[in-house]
């Protein structure tokens, strides 16, 4: 792709924010989740609790970061299924974990 | 039904979309990606809010309480999913050239922020105060 074709709409700069803003949020909920497993005391169960939160953040985290690199390049490969199903995958643990904590 | 099914398996068998019709231009994709991530970040504001109401109301009766977090992580869960599930279908019409998928979601999806809302009025209406 040549510079004279450059893309106006700035997509990839836009996808890029996208990803940002929902690591954030992304963090927000695992930091929750954390508070959650803390306030139960430490036991067992709270610290395989607040590790397995990490782990969903984590992995979050490694998707968006093998996009946010990916947006560099000239014409950005489209999202694989398999981050797809990651990073909903990360979102539906930690929702697992808060019904897990509730009882 | 068999549709949803297919479109289940294309979540397991990634190289599979790849290999229908042909690749639209990447800002497409790029947009639906960013549509994804819209959904993923509401999922992640109602799994948030569910903490939130567990955490941060604790005057508020034990049932009501966690009826009301359940309301909210199911509903995030479902976000989710439902976000993989659209990407994909998107996707794949985008590659086959067809029409864009439509959805009952979104006013599914309203409805029960709704009815939550609605649970909070009522909470407020007639006291916390749980034992």
């Amino acid at each position: 792709m040549s510079a004279a074709e450059r893309d106006p709409g700035l997509q990839p700069e836009r996808t890029r924010l996208a990803w940002r803003r929902t690591t954030l949020a992304c963090t927000v909920v695992a930091l929750l989740a954390v508070r959650q497993a803390l306030h139960g005391g430490s036991t067992g169960a709270g610290v395989l609790a607040v590790a397995l939160s990490l782990l969903a953040w984590l992995g979050f985290l490694g998707v968006a970061h093998r996009r946010v690199t990916g947006m560099g390049a000239a014409r950005p490969d489209p999202l694989s299924p398999r981050h797809a199903l990651t990073a909903a995958a990360c979102t539906v643990l930690l929702a697992v974990f808060a019904v897990a904590t509730l009882f | 039904m068999s549709e949803f099914v297919r479109g289940l398996r294309l979540w397991f068998a990634p190289e599979r979309i790849r290999e229908e019709g042909d690749t639209p231009d990447y800002r497409f994709s790029l947009a639906n990606e960013r549509t994804f991530l819209a959904w993923i970040r509401t999922a992640l504001a109602l799994i948030g809010g569910g903490f939130a109401v567990d955490q941060f109301l604790p005057g508020l009766a034990w049932g009501i309480r966690a009826g009301l977090a359940l309301g909210l992580l199911a509903a995030g869960v479902l976000c989710a999913l439902r976000a993989v599930n659209h990407w994909v279908r998107c996707e794949r019409a985008m590659r086959r050239g067809e029409d864009l998928p439509s959805s009952r979601f979104p006013a599914l999806l309203s409805l029960v922020v709704a009815l939550v809302a609605l649970a909070m009025v009522v909470v407020v209406l007639f006291g916390w105060e749980g034992r």
